[in-house]
């Protein structure tokens, strides 16, 4: 951990979101410190996406408040939005890459909008730099997304949330479908990136090995509230049922599998 | 009779009064929908209209669009415009000969064609081919996360999507209609000349000589209304699809219908506007 200080870089206070009648988040408090990575896990459908999705505001909460170095940031619009969306980037779960575009405008996207947005050929030679820093060579550039592979399209994906290098990141199951081996190369890029930038990073994920590559804290979600949430080397000794029968995935205990 | 209807109710009266009250709230549920949706796309329409308006805009995006949406549907409205002025041609002499008045054929292709047919058929053809394709274009945007990924880029999905499609459908499809008018009336001009005997230079004089301003004034209004009918409907069914190929698909479907169904109804308003005194 890097440039802790007392006032958490993210905070979620008792984040409460029901779709209809379906309650998915009853109260969800977090913090996540400056510099530091934290992995929220929980079986599918506790509200994990939904979670990060209030905090980049895609999602409006029902109740509670979410505060970005202590300053809340529910109802912001305008210029404050923007100027607080891009301080985020993100990775989404099955990449979101516009298939429209060649990789280098993926990449580039954010830094050719607005007034100081950069020349083409310049937004090129930086997606290319970007590509390079995800593992991609030079060719890749001119590819579209559906020309990709799965693992590709992570990698241009971290590429592009990377791109503008914000000091808050986002990643969505970034290492769903992949091999093992592709899974291991991203989970290390993640932290690299993380670690260079020095930014704050919350990942989702199910996969175990990603909490042990990417995490400084572990924060466990389950029917829309924070089950546990400790330093990623407390999670075998957690004590908490929840997280005893998640990380050994277990069918007996109090998340109830459906068969 | 009336003692059987008695017995019955009273014996029954339970599963009546059930089924009766399933009947009640169907159609609340129905109603409550309805509301809900003319609520949604209201909200839609405002929103959009607000970001055509406002910077900032993209340029590139709206060119993307006008060739998209304007060139490439230049060779269905220009066919489909083709075969309804010649069909017209035909039907207008056939009709018209009961009371010898083959001569109007060419005034009531050109009346017909600039003022009803070149636009409401060519928007039909063009809601079919366009709002189809907006409609499964940002579905399968919604599906995929792409328009929030947009979001998360700083970038207005509002401003980036929709409002380039609304403002080069509105843009368009008075030059298609426009285009469509001339071909429709060659249509018939082909037709009048090679078939039923007609002098081509009388033809043509006939045409001119009857259009008015109004004429092609109004359907060229009539034309940027349905443009910006189809690309809202196309917008606004992508924007809400639900999730998965079947949501993507209803989006489609619903685009198609819906543009086509308010293209329709909203043509007659405008003829009660233009016409009516």
């Amino acid at each position: 951990m890097t440039g802790v200080t007392d006032i958490p870089r993210i905070e979620m206070r008792g984040v409460k979101k029901a779709f209809g009648s379906k309650r998915v988040l009853e109260g969800v408090d977090l913090t996540v410190a400056k510099g530091e990575s934290l992995v929220i896990i929980g079986g599918s459908g506790t509200g994990k996406s939904v979670s990060i999705k209030t905090i980049i505001g895609l999602i409006e909460p029902d109740e509670g408040d979410i505060l970005i170095d202590g300053k809340s940031i529910l109802g912001a619009r305008g210029s404050s939005r923007d100027a607080l969306l891009s301080r985020f980037g993100m990775l989404f779960q099955g990449g979101a890459l516009f298939d429209s575009m060649p990789v280098w405008r993926n990449i580039s996207f954010r830094l050719l909008q607005g007034r100081n947005r950069l020349s083409a050929d310049d937004a090129r030679d930086l997606a290319i730099e970007k590509l390079r820093r995800c593992g991609l060579g030079p060719e890749t550039a001119d590819l579209f997304p559906a020309e990709l592979s799965g693992g590709m399209q992570k990698r241009v994906g971290l590429a592009r949330a990377i791109a503008a290098e914000p000091e808050i990141m986002f990643f969505d199951e970034p290492t769903a479908g992949l091999d093992p081996i592709m899974a291991t190369v991203i989970n290390q890029l993640i932290r690299e990136v993380v670690s260079e930038m020095g930014a704050t990073a919350i990942t989702i994920t199910h996969d175990m090995r990603s909490v042990v590559e990417i995490a400084d804290q572990v924060a466990m979600i389950h029917q829309g509230c924070v089950q546990w949430h400790g330093p990623v080397s407390d999670v075998e000794n957690s004590g908490e049922p929840h997280m005893d029968q998640f990380i050994h995935g277990r069918e007996d205990g109090p998340i109830e599998a459906v068969r | 009779m009336w003692a059987l209807v008695r017995c019955i109710w009273k014996k029954r009266r339970l599963p009546i009064l059930l089924a009766f009250q399933s009947f009640l709230a169907a159609i609340g549920a129905a109603v409550l929908g309805l509301c809900a949706t003319t609520g949604s796309l209201a909200i839609f329409t405002g929103a959009s209209v607000m970001h055509v308006f406002r910077p900032p805009w993209y340029p590139a995006e709206i060119g993307r669009q006008l060739l998209r949406i304007g060139y490439f549907s230049l060779p269905v409205v220009g066919l489909t415009a083709f075969f309804t002025g010649a069909a017209l041609a035909l039907q207008i002499y056939t009709g018209g000969a009961r009371f010898n008045a083959e001569a109007v054929v060419p005034s009531i292709v050109a009346i017909g064609m600039v003022r009803e047919l070149g636009p409401v058929l060519g928007g039909l053809m063009v809601a079919g081919r366009v709002s189809a394709s907006i409609a499964a274009e940002l579905g399968t945007m919604r599906v995929t996360e792409q328009i929030d990924a947009l979001t998360t880029l700083s970038t207005n999905p509002y401003k980036y999507l929709v409002a380039p499609r609304l403002m080069a459908a509105t843009l368009a499809l008075p030059v298609l209609a426009f285009v469509g008018d001339i071909i429709g009336i060659m249509g018939g001009y082909v037709v009048g000349t090679a078939r039923l005997g007609f002098n081509p230079g009388a033809y043509i004089n006939n045409t001119w000589n009857f259009l008015t301003f109004e004429d092609i004034s109004s359907g060229l209004v009539k034309a940027a209304v349905f443009g910006f009918i189809i690309a809202l409907m196309g917008c606004y069914q992508g924007y809400h699809s639900g999730r998965g190929a079947q949501g993507v698909g209803r989006a489609t479907t619903n685009a198609v219908v819906s543009a086509s169904i308010l293209i329709l109804a909203s043509n007659y308003i405008l003829n009660e506007m233009f016409f009516a005194s």
